[in-house]
Formats: C-alpha cells, structure tokens, sequence
C-alpha cells in the first residue's frame, strides 16, 4: 500500500476544506467590516475568545454544509481492503488517500468525521431550540405567578433534574422503546410548545391589530403545522424532510434532559425582572399576564438566555456524543462523533488513528460555543 | 431549622416515589419485558416460551400490586412450580423464600438481579465502595485546583494570568471524559506507556498510580474548568464589592484583603456549585468506568440497563437519586451555614 | 502658620477606557485645615467620588492622575510607597460611604471588623482592643453596644450599620475623615441623627472632614467651608457662610434658584430650573464649562480660553467666572414669574378607613406553619379633589407605596373603602377595571431609570400605552399624538426612535411623565417622582408637573419623603407612620405648630440650604418598627420624645383617636391640648 507523506497529508487535508476556507474569509472579513453595525456580534468578534469562538463555530458550520463536496468517500462505504489503514494510505481504485487512515470497518475517518459534523449541527441547535421554548413558556408563569405554579413546576423540574442522565438515556432512548407510543407522545408535548409560545406572543402582542394578528397566527399554524407533521409523525406532506424514529426520540430525550435547566434560568430571571419598575408600569396599563411576560420581561431576559443557549448547544453536543457512546439512539454504522469514539475507543492499543479526529472535532466545536459564550457575557456586561 | 429539615424530607421522599414509579414503569415496558426473557432464556425462544417465563416469574401480575412488593408495602409472591402446582422460590440464586413476604426497599431488601445472579445489595456494595472511592479522588484532586485557579483569575480580573486561565478552563469545560480520556489514553497509555489505558486490574489488585491515575484525571479536567469559571466569577464579583474597598482602605495589604475578606465571601458560591456536581460527577463516572473497564456503580448501571435488569436499575436509580437529593440539602445548609445573612434570622 | 491638612493643587484625573479618555476631575484645589470640615457639592458625575477615592489612592486601574498634587500633612500622596500608603489609609485617613451595608463585609462580626482597624495600626492586645471598639460604639452612640459586637452586619438597620462604619473609620484615630453621601441611603430622620453625629465627633476628636454631597442643606449644616463643583471643576469655593450667603457663581446661584426652599411655593415663587444638562466628561465646551447652560453667557467672552479661580469679594471666596463683576447677583431670576393659584374642584377620591395586610407564608407547596401578617397599611382615610396635590409624606416602610398599589388595583384592600368618582375600586385588581378607570389613574414611577423597557424605542412605549387605552383610531392618529406629547413634555420630537438608555435620567423621567398623562387621567399618582434626579433636573421635572397638572386640572398624589419638595407642590398633606396617618391638614397646618411630635422631627430633619433660617432641634431614637411586628398603642411610641408628657402610660396601650383639631386639620396623639397650644415653631 502507498502511503502520503504527513506534509502531503496535511496540505491535502488543508486542500479538501477550501470551500470552508473561503467562505470562512469572505465571513469574517464582512463580519470585520461592518462590526460597528452589527451590535453585540461586532463587539463579539472583536475580542480574541470571540474571534476564535465564531471561527471554530462557522468552520464546523461550512463544514456541515459542504460536507459532500469535502469528503472524498461516502462515510458509511466499506473498502476492505482499507481496514484500519494507516493515515495517508491511497486507495487504489479511486486512487484518493484516506487522508485520516482507515477505521476497522475499513471506512475513511475523514470523510466520517466530516459527515458527522452534519448530525450534530442539526440535532444540538435544534433540540436545544426546543427546550429554551419549553423552559420559556413554563419558566416565565412559575416565576411570575410564584404561589403553587411555580411549586409543582419546580418540583418537576427538580424531579427530571434528579434523574442521572445515562439512566434516563438507557431508559428513553432504547430500541425497545420505539415500539411504545412514549417517545412520540414526549415529542409530541415539546414540539406543541414553540407553537403555542407563538401563539401566545401574536395573540397578547397583537390585540390591537387584528389583521396582523392574524397573519402571524396563520404562518405559524402552517408552518409549526407541517414541521410538527415532520417532526412527530415523520409525514412530510411536501416530502422535503424525513426525521426518523429514532432521531426524533433523541430530540426528546435531549430536550427533556436540558428544559429543567432552562426552566430554572428563566424562573430567576423573571423573578428579578419583575420587580422592575418598567414590568409595574405595564401593569398599571392593565396588559395582560402573558403579556407582560412575553414582551415586557422576556426581551430583557435575552441577554443571558443567549449566553446559556450558546453554553447549552455545547452541552447537547455532548450528551449527543454520550448517546453515542452508550451506543444509544444512533444506529451503529452512524458517522456522529461520539459513535465514532465508541467504536475506537476500544482498540487504542493497536490504533490511535481513528478516535482522535472524532474526539478533536467535538472538542473543538464545544470549544467554539464555550468560547463564543464567554465572549457574549463579557461584552453584554458591559453594555 | 428542625422545620425546614421536615419539610425538605418530606419532598425528598416524595421525589423518590415520583421518580422510582417513573423508573419501575419504563423498565416493565412490554419490549424491555420482552428483553428481560430474552436475555433469561435463550436467545431464540418463541413468544410463548417469552409468555410463560414472565408470567412464571410473576411479571404478569398488576403493575402496582409489583410496585408496592418492591417498595415493601405488600408481599412478594412466590413462584408457582406449574407442575406441581406447590409455590417455589423466585430466584434461587438469591435464596427468596418460598412463601409470600414483605421484602421490600424498606425492608431492606432490594431484590435480586438477574444479569449478575445475585442479591442486589451484594452486587451494589461493593460496586458503590469501588465508585465512592474513585469520586473522592476526583474531587480531592479536582476542587482544590480548580478553587485555586478559580481565586488566581478572579482576584484580578482582566489580567494576562486572568485570561490565560480562563480560555484554559474554557477548554477544560469543552472536553467531555469521553474525549479526553481517549486523547490522555493515547498520550499516556499508548505513546509514552506511563500510565494504564484501564482499571480493570484496581479491583483485584487493589489501586495504584499506574491504573489508577487515568480514570480520576479524566471526570477531573472536565469539572475542573466549570468550577474554576465559577470561582472566578464569584472572586470577581467580591472584588468589586465595597466592603474589599472598605478592607483596602482600613490599611490591609492585597493579599490580607484577599486571605481575610474575600476568600470566605467567594467560596460561598462555588460551595454550592461543588455540592451539586456530586450527580454530574456521577454520569462522567459512569463514562470513565466503562470507558477504563472499572468494576463500579457506572459499570454495573450500564450493565443492568443493557439487560433490563430490573432490580438493579431501581437500586441504582434510588442511590442517584438519593445522592441528588442529599447534596442538594447538603448544598442548601452549608449555603445557610456559610452564609449568616441566611443563618441568623 | 498652621500647615494644612489636605492641599490639593491643580488636580486632573482622567480615566482611559478603550474608546476615549474621559477627563473626570480638571484643575481641582482645595484646602483643608485642621480641625476644619470641608463640603464638597455637586450633581452626580460631577467628579466628587473620584476626587476622594484619589485622596486615598484608590482609583479604578483605569483612572490615572493626569495632573498636579495631593498633600497630606505636608507629603506628596503619589510618593508614598506601598507599605507608606497602607499606613495612611485607616490610621490617618479615613472614608465612609453612601451604602453602609455594603461596606461592611456581610460574613464577619462587626467586632472582628472593628478591632481590625487596631490590629493592623496598632500594637495591642485583644482585650485592649475590644475596649477601644466598645468604646467607639458608645461614642457613636449605639444602644446595647456589647450585643451588637456579636452581630453580623445584616442584623442591624441602615442607621446602625452607618454608624459602626463612622465608628470603624474613628477608631484609628484619623486626622482626616472623608465622608462620600453618608445619608443619601437612609432615611430622613436617621440622616438628621447622623448628621447631629458627625457634626459632634467632629468637634470632639478635631478630626477634619470632607463632605461629600449633592445637598446643600447637609453641607450648610456640617461644614465650616464648601467647594462647589461642575462637570470636574471645582467652580466655587469659600467659608460656607459667604457662599451660601453672597453667591457668586452662575452654576450655584443655578442651584439655589432651582430648590424648593421652604418660603417658596409653586404659585408665589416657582422654582427656575437651569437649562441644558451636564456635558459628558469628553465632550465639555472650549471655555467656560458652564458656558450652554449660563444665562449670563457672553460670546467672546465666556468660550475664548480656560478659566481659573478668581478672587470673588473676599480674599478666601473665589469663584470660576469671568463675569463675577458685571453680573447683577441681588436680582431677581428671570421667568419665574407667579401663577394664579388653580381653582380647587370637587371630590375625586375618598379613602375611608382602607387596610392592606399581607400575609407572608413560609412555603407554599406544603402549606407554611405560622403565616405572618404585615399590616403594611392600617387605617388610613383622606380625601382628594379634582386639581388638587395632596402630599402624602413618610419614611420607608410606612405603607406610602402599599397604599398607591391598592388605588392603582396592583393589589386589593383588605378592608375598607376608597371611592373613586363616587365608585368603589379598592377590591378591584387591575384585570377587572374598565380601561376608562384604568386610563383615569395613572402613575410616575420613582427611578426613571428603570421606568422604561431598555428593549424598545421611548416613542414605541408612548404608542402602545396609547393603544391599550383605546385613544386613536390608527397608528398614524397615535404616532402623532405620540409626538404631541413629547411636546407637551418639551422633548424634541426626534427622540421618538432613541431608545431608553440613550437618554438622561431627566429624559426619561419626562417619558415617564408623558406616558402617564397620556391617557389623560383624573388622578396621577408620583411615588418620589423626584428622589432620584440631581437638584437642577428636579426643579425642571417639578414645574413640567405643575404646568401638566394646572392645564389638565388633574388631582395629583405626591409621595415624597422630602418635606420641602411637599410644601412647595401640595395643597394639602397627609403625614403617615408604620400604616397610619399620624397627621393630615393643609399644607400651611402641618407646617405650624401644633405638630405631631413625628411631623414635628420630619420638620426639625429637613437639611435647610438657607443661612437665614433658625431650626430646632428634635433628634429621635431608634428605628422604624417593622411592619410585622408594631409596637401596642401608639404606633409612634417607640421614637416619640414627647411620649413622657402624656400621662399613665396611655401611649403604649391604646391607639390614640384621630382628633380634629381645627377645620380639617387632625393629629393622631395623646398630647393633651396645653402641650400641643404651647409648641413653637420648628423652623423660624
Ligand atoms: N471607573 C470608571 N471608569 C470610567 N469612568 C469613570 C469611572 N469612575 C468614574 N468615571 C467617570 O468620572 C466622572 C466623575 O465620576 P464620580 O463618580 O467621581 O462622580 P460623583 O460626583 O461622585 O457622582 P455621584 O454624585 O453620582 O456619586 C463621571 O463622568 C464618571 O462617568
Ligand atoms: S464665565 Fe461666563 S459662562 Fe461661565 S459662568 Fe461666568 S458668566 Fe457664565
Ligand atoms: S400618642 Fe404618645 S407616643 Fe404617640 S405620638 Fe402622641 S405622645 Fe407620642
Ligand atoms: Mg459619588
């Protein structure tokens, strides 16, 4: 077998991003140009850990979007003749090197690495999207009720708080549980509240302008509608999406498993929120409860519900990584990191090639969010 | 105070019921049920075989009059020997009566698990010892330096050593066990063979640097930068207080306001924080024990989840549970305790 | 000749931020003899903090002395070394400032703070030590000093701690004590007992003081000299007695005219506010800082170069001014002219015996075991008519806010009535009234920095207020009537898109007004309208609230612990204590004895800005009782100095009667009817 050379392989490696690369530039140099113009953004980027947040972030984002354009091989192909395969080693018939070596299935962990980027980039954000609604519409009336609401809501955030994750993970995301209806119903309950939050924000926000009311109430039933069809039922109307069973089932679990802390956040910061003269004047306007809540606290509430977005999506992608570790909810062949880790962690003696690709890109995605996080609470403290 | 604890227990214990009913209810799912038989029979037995077991083995009868024998608030039934007709004791492996008794969690009995084929508390015990050890030596390694490097950053905010340590514990925070532990493996255990890529052997042959030091560095560089973010914050947040210009101003020296004024005031917050990290610590544990094949809790909460062992998956979700709860109090008094605004009414 | 004390020579500190260097303190002298109390005045931002801190060494590491020299006792502070300057700070300087909670460390005893002090100054022994600390209490004038020692600093009430910290600062025995708003935190009556304090350690220990503060009436009362400043600039400074007595600078005679010292009222002698607002610190005029806001301004002038300190009539009275000759200072201000006073017109809102408790449980998901009752408003009635200002004045915790809750339907009586436009709203909550009666009250919030939402635009704020009231058909009717407002407010119409922190504290106070006219409402409630703005931006807010009020004939009730701001806007006044009214009457009434010994310590609190003017003295003791727990009887009794002059202990059993003493004018008090005819006037 032929074999790169580790300078080849690294400016081939280099080679295969380009379209990362320039997008990365064209990215960064708008984001410098106009940073006076962009808010916080620009004083985000302009500080060192926020430069480097948004460039890991955005390099696994191209990555992600560009991923079949950058892997040389299909991430699930198996070319026996490749199996464990050395990094640098050129496969014969198409002759490209598997730039990353070979894993024991003789797949090319670079093009597996990439792809996996794709899965993560979608579920985190998405599954985290999902429980910042859950945790906004039940952490907002426990905080601005207080009395026997925000009691049973935080006992129950308290109890699911109290469930270790693995066991919650070996118990919703099983196989098995697939054919009972509760991971459909889990799903079906948190895909229902980033609708009925909509819902909520139109109706108390536009009392007094019915027709657009109305309006936003219509795009909101058609499009939560027919994401919900996707989503819980896997029944595209429009055949555009396929989630499948057992993706939707780690969106719940995942959901499940970082809405109580969301939900606290929000409960204390509607708490302090409230007492603020701006939330009594409304009051003595005679607005409604949710709307005081939805358009008097939570836009000032964002600052740090941001920061602790960023922190959490980092937080998903490793439990992510953990479901496929436990070898959970993804299936085998999955190219997802944390699948990735599982399958090499095992043979580290013989080889080290394929676990650190996989452990160096979710550590330095994670590392872009924390990043990016700290950068965010820096620069809104001083504001 | 005697009010409060009352009070808190009463929650406590109603969280367990709430939490192990959830529990009991996911593993008596029909396809977990149907895993259990598989894995007690054999592997290609037919759906009547699968039947027969599990009404044999009494997993037929009423989910809650089930629920209540394992709490202990009802009898356990034995088995009936279909042949003779004459009860028989459920699993023998764990010398269950033959008669119907009260044996439950508040008996003391904790049931009989039927991956390890032994009594639950025989199984757990030593497991838990395995795993209270390998946590104590996390956390004595990980909060003295991480509390340490969290003061260094925090006292003078914005300075080169303040962000030098910041990015690092950001990067410390971004390394999952699973990650880092692969990536220490490699450096230690297979380029340069220092140290041992598993603990297998600690059980047997007792713990030494050589297996030992992976598995507690691992969980330990992961919660280390959270808790160095913490105490910086909270070291920062001192520092800008008026009582240290007030220290500063009377004549103290920076170090004498640090040692004296600030440091009681800023370990206030990361004393909590330490306290609930008990649970989290507990699933990186179960991580570095699979990962560095160390017989402890995680371990056998993996093995019991993988085979619906449902016995043991109720042991262990009721000591996680408890542990939850009791450094939450644990957290919540010593918070009172250190903090006389909230201790001295 | 006697050395100074304190000499600082032409100061300038600046502080170097990322984008620009603000210039916060330029050119700044003064002196301080021994034994002598120097007031430092000034609107907030104006540089008085940084200047002390500077003393001290102890500016923000991005604050740097940019210029000139601080002296004490004959050293240069900057060469002092480190061990040096820990000497000095503590044993011969020594600061006390605005929030006494927070400067005293929350997890230590207050007898390990103190005998700290010692320790690291002094040679001594525990015991020796502990003495000395006992002592400083006694002095400071702390009941039950030996218990308290065991305390920690959250057990004791603002008062107190801000006398341990007065005591903390004195143990050393400094030679300079700096005091940076030690009062502004607390209450009226506290101040005046700390005030009484400091004045006296003063002349006891000799230790000189500066003063700092943004109220001349506390610096008239405690400093034998006072530095005006502006905008980082001290602009006049001399013995107290000449400034306040011959001013002769615009920016102070400014000061004078915009407060609403106790001959003034609105009709009579409106206050005259000074135009403009302070310059940003990087952005300050060539010339004369003062120079856009003078009236005396003149073109060439004013705004040519730099101005120094000049000699102002006396050799120790200078002032920054160029103009100090040509101005006519005896005359009188210009644009104040009276008003006819407004034609008062029938009842609006009757209160009639109306009760507000809380109950305060412990937990709620199991039910606490003793709720606790705090009587937060406890029989209260008064009567308020259409264009009419009835003042409602009181310490915290006296249920002034409580009572505002319950007419806005924020909260809902517990017993009682309050008829608004002859129908009841006291069991009403907000979500039940009509948008009319919703409309028809409206409040003014105290803290105009928090009354608007940071997250949307002043005119946006207008609009939707506005809208919730129905008024305007469209969007463009309410976007104009909008503007119309912020007319009526007298605020350019392009603030309609600024957002909330991009205006001045003033600002947004006008937005809060315009908001609450907005729905053209019968009753205004204002809940210390002015408390958090600077002397000059209050008397702007005061005549804007006057003028609305007289155009729009709308009842207004003023909560407001500031006595002269009370007698200067109201026609009437309602003076309440732990829940009760204690006292009501015309403005004049309440202002001539007879007094309720409580009005009558309010009175004898007020700082008076006036050299003029003779006060007597009433310090009380104590604290306010809490709400949960009120004394028996009298809810006064535990303060009261006249409580002996009342025979068989009546005060502290039963709860004396509301007693008319002459039209309309009623006091709730034992004091027979000799002790009442015989007291004198507070103020002469
Ligand atoms: N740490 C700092 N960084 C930047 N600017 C500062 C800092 N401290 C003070 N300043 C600026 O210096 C000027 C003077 O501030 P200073 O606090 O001395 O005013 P002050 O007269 O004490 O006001 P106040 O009455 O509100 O206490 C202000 O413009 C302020 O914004
Ligand atoms: S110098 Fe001119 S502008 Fe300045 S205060 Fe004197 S008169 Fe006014
Ligand atoms: S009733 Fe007695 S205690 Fe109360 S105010 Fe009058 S004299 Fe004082
Ligand atoms: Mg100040």
């Amino acid at each position: 077998m032929e074999f790169l050379s580790t300078s080849d392989i690294v400016f081939r490696a280099l080679a295969q991003f380009t379209p990362v690369w320039l997008s990365l530039f064209v990215l960064l140099a708008l984001s410098l140009l106009f940073k006076r113009k962009l808010g916080l953004y620009g004083y985000v980027v302009e500080t060192g850990t926020g430069f480097a947040g948004v460039l890991l972030l955005a390099f696994w984002l191209f990555t992600a979007i560009f991923a079949a354009r950058i892997a040389p091989f299909d991430p699930l192909g198996q070319i026996s003749a490749m199996k464990d395969a050395l990094p640098g080693a050129i496969e014969k018939i198409s002759g490209q090197p598997y730039l990353f070596g070979g894993d024991k299935l003789a797949r090319d962990v670079f093009s597996r690495m990439v792809f996996g980027s794709r899965i993560v980039l979608i579920i985190a954000p998405l599954a985290t999207l999902l429980a910042l609604s859950v945790g906004i519409m039940l952490g907002l009336p426990a905080g601005y009720f207080g009395k026997r609401i925000d009691s049973v809501l935080s006992f129950l955030a308290n109890l699911i708080l109290a469930f270790p994750i693995i066991l919650l993970f070996y118990l919703l995301v099983s196989p098995g549980i697939l054919e009972t209806p509760i991971p459909y119903a889990l799903a079906g309950v948190f895909f229902l509240f980033p609708i009925i939050l909509l819902y909520t924000l139109f109706w108390s926000g536009y009392r007094a302008h019915p027709l657009q009311m109305a309006i936003r109430l219509l795009l909101t039933s058609l499009v939560g509608g027919w994401l919900f069809a996707t989503f819980v039922f896997d029944h595209d109307p429009f055949h555009i999406l396929r989630v499948s069973p057992s993706t939707l089932n780690i969106f719940a679990a995942v959901a499940l498993a970082s809405g109580p802390g969301i939900f606290r956040i929000v409960r204390g910061l509607t708490l302090e929120i409230k007492t603020r003269e701006y939330v009594q004047a409304a009051q003595t306007r005679g607005e409604s409860a949710w709307y005081i809540m939805l358009w008097e606290i939570l836009p000032n509430a964002r600052g740090p519900l941001i920061v602790d977005a960023c922190l959490r999506i980092g937080y998903t992608t490793i439990l992510i990584g953990a479901l496929g570790y436990f070898g959970l909810g993804m299936p085998p062949e999955s190219p997802d990191w944390g699948t990735a880790i599982k399958e090499s962690s095992r043979l580290l003696r013989a080889f080290v090639h394929p676990a650190l690709p996989p452990a160096l890109a979710m550590m330095s995605f994670v590392l872009g969010l924390n990043l990016l996080a700290d950068a965010l609470r820096e620069q809104s403290l001083k504001d | 105070m005697l009010n409060f604890l009352t009070r808190r227990l009463g929650v406590m214990a109603l969280t367990m019921i709430c939490l192990t009913f959830v529990v009991f209810y996911l593993v008596n799912l029909e396809p977990n049920l149907r895993k259990l038989a598989i894995s007690q029979t054999e592997m290609h037995a037919s759906d009547e075989h699968i039947e027969s077991w599990l009404t044999k083995n009494g997993y037929r009868r009423p989910f809650l009059e089930r629920y209540a024998a394992w709490i202990g608030v009802w009898q356990k039934q034995p088995n009936i020997d279909p042949e003779s007709g004459k009860p028989v004791s459920r699993f023998s492996y764990c010398d269950e009566p033959a008669v119907p008794v009260f044996a439950g969690v508040i008996e003391g009995d904790f049931g009989c698990s039927t991956k390890f084929k032994t009594k639950v508390a025989d199984k757990m015990l030593p497991a838990l010892r395995a795993t209270g050890l390998l946590m104590f030596w996390v956390m004595a390694t990980m909060v003295p330096v991480a509390l340490f490097l969290g003061i260094l950053s925090g006292m003078r905010e914005g300075s080169k050593l303040d962000r030098v340590l910041s990015v690092l514990s950001i990067v410390t925070t971004s390394t999952p066990e699973y990650v880092s532990g692969v990536v220490l493996t490699i450096i230690f255990g297979t380029w340069l063979g220092w140290l041992n890529g598993s603990a297998a052997s600690a059980t047997g042959d007792g713990i030494t640097f050589y297996n030992f030091t992976l598995p507690v560095i691992t969980p330990a560089i992961y919660g280390m930068g959270y808790i160095a973010r913490m105490t910086r914050a909270s070291m920062a947040e001192v520092m800008t207080a008026q009582y240290i210009r007030t220290a500063r101003l009377k004549g103290l020296s920076f170090y004498a306001v640090i040692i004296k004024h600030a440091l009681r005031n800023a370990l206030i917050a990361p004393f909590t924080v330490i306290m609930l990290l008990f649970p989290w610590l507990l699933t990186g544990v179960v991580i570095v024990e699979v990962m560095f094949r160390y017989q402890g809790f995680g371990l056998a909460l993996v093995e019991a989840a993988g085979n619906n062992d449902i016995d043991l998956m109720l042991a262990c979700s009721l000591v996680s549970v408890v542990l939850v709860l009791a450094t939450q109090l644990i957290s919540d008094v010593g918070y009172a305790y250190l903090n006389p605004r909230i201790r001295v009414q | 000749m006697v050395e100074p004390i304190l000499e600082i020579s032409n100061l300038s500190i600046s502080f170097f931020t990322r984008a620009v260097e603000i210039p916060a303190v330029m050119d700044f002298s003064c002196k301080i003899m021994p034994g002598e109390s120097m007031g430092l005045v000034g609107e907030s931002g104006c540089g008085k903090s940084t200047v002390a801190l500077a003393i001290l060494r102890d500016l923000a590491r991005i604050g740097r002395i940019t210029d000139g020299t601080i002296k004490f006792n004959g050293r240069d502070m900057a060469t002092l070394s480190d061990e040096e300057l820990m000497r000095v700070r503590g044993s011969e300087i020594a600061m006390v400032y605005q929030e006494p909670m927070a400067s005293l460390n929350p997890t230590m005893k207050i007898e390990q703070q103190l005998t700290e002090v010692l320790f690291i100054h002094e040679k001594v022994s525990k015991q020796e030590a502990y003495d000395r600390a006992l002592e400083m209490m006694k002095a400071v004038r702390l009941p039950d000093p030996e218990r308290m020692m065991r305390s920690y600093p959250h057990q004791l009430s603002g008062g107190q701690q801000q006398r341990i910290v007065i005591a903390m600062a004195l143990l050393a025995n400094p030679k300079l004590l700096i005091l940076d708003e030690p009062t502004t935190a607390l209450d009226v009556t506290v101040e005046a007992g700390i005030v009484e304090l400091v004045k006296d350690l003063g002349n006891r220990f000799g230790t000189s003081m500066l003063f700092i503060s943004h109220n001349l009436g506390l610096i008239l009362e405690t400093c034998d000299r006072v530095t005006v400043m502006y905008s980082g600039e001290a602009v006049e400074s001399g013995p107290i007695h000449e400034v306040f007595g011959a001013v002769r600078h615009p920016y102070t005679q400014g000061l004078f005219r915009s407060m609403p010292l106790l001959g003034k009222n609105r009709n009579s002698s409106p206050l005259v506010p000074i135009p403009g607002q302070l310059p940003l610190p990087h952005e300050r005029p060539q010339g004369c800082n003062f120079g856009p806001r003078c009236s005396y301004f003149t073109d060439g002038v004013c705004n040519r170069a730099d101005i120094a300190m000049l000699p102002a009539g006396t050799p120790s009275h200078q002032s920054r001014c160029l103009r100090i000759e040509a101005i006519d200072w005896d005359a009188a201000a210009k644009g104040g002219a009276a008003n006819v006073p407004t034609a008062i017109g029938e009842n609006l809102l009757d209160v009639h015996s109306l009760k507000k408790h809380y109950q305060v449980a412990a937990s709620e998901l199991f039910g606490g075991r003793e709720a606790r009752t705090v009587k937060a408003v406890e029989d209260v009635s008064f009567t308020a008519r259409e264009a009419e200002t009835v003042a409602i004045v009181g310490e915290s915790g006296c249920g002034k806010s409580t009572l505002a809750k319950v007419l806005l339907g924020l909260e809902t009586a517990t017993g009682g009535t309050a008829l608004f436009d002859a129908t009841e709203i006291q069991s009403d909550p907000i979500d039940k009234r009509s948008t009319k009666l919703i409309s028809s009250v409206q409040m003014i919030f105290q803290n105009p920095f928090d009354t608007l939402n940071p997250s949307y635009s002043v005119g946006s704020q207008i609009v939707r207020t506005l809208e919730r009231f129905g008024i305007g058909s469209s969007t463009e009717e309410r976007e104009s009537m909008m503007l119309e407002l912020l007319d009526l407010v007298k605020l350019p119409r392009a603030f309609a898109t600024r957002m909330p922190r991009q205006l001045s504290g003033g600002q947004k106070q006008r937005i809060g007004v315009a908001r609450a006219f907005a729905g053209r409402p019968r009753m205004i409630i204002a809940d210390e309208p002015m408390s958090a703005l600077d002397v000059s931006v209050q008397a702007a807010i005061t005549e804007l609230l006057t003028n609305l009020q007289r155009q729009s004939r709308t009842t207004m009730l003023l909560i407001s612990h500031d006595l002269s701001l009370v007698r200067y806007l109201s026609d009437r006044v309602i003076v309440m204590y732990l829940g009760h009214i204690v006292e009501q009457g015309t403005t004049d009434q309440i202002f001539q004895p007879p007094y309720h010994p409580y009005t009558e310590a309010l009175l004898a609190a007020i700082p008076l800005a006036d050299t003029t003017a003779k006060k007597r003295k009433v310090v009380l003791e104590g604290e306010i009782p809490s709400a949960m727990s009120p004394p028996p009887g009298c809810p006064f009794q535990t303060r009261c100095h006249l409580k002996a002059k009342v025979a068989g202990g009546l005060c502290e059993s039963v709860v004396p009667p509301m007693r008319v003493l002459t039209d309309g004018h009623a006091i709730k008090c034992h004091l027979p009817s000799e002790v009442l005819d015989a007291m004198t006037p507070v103020i002469s």
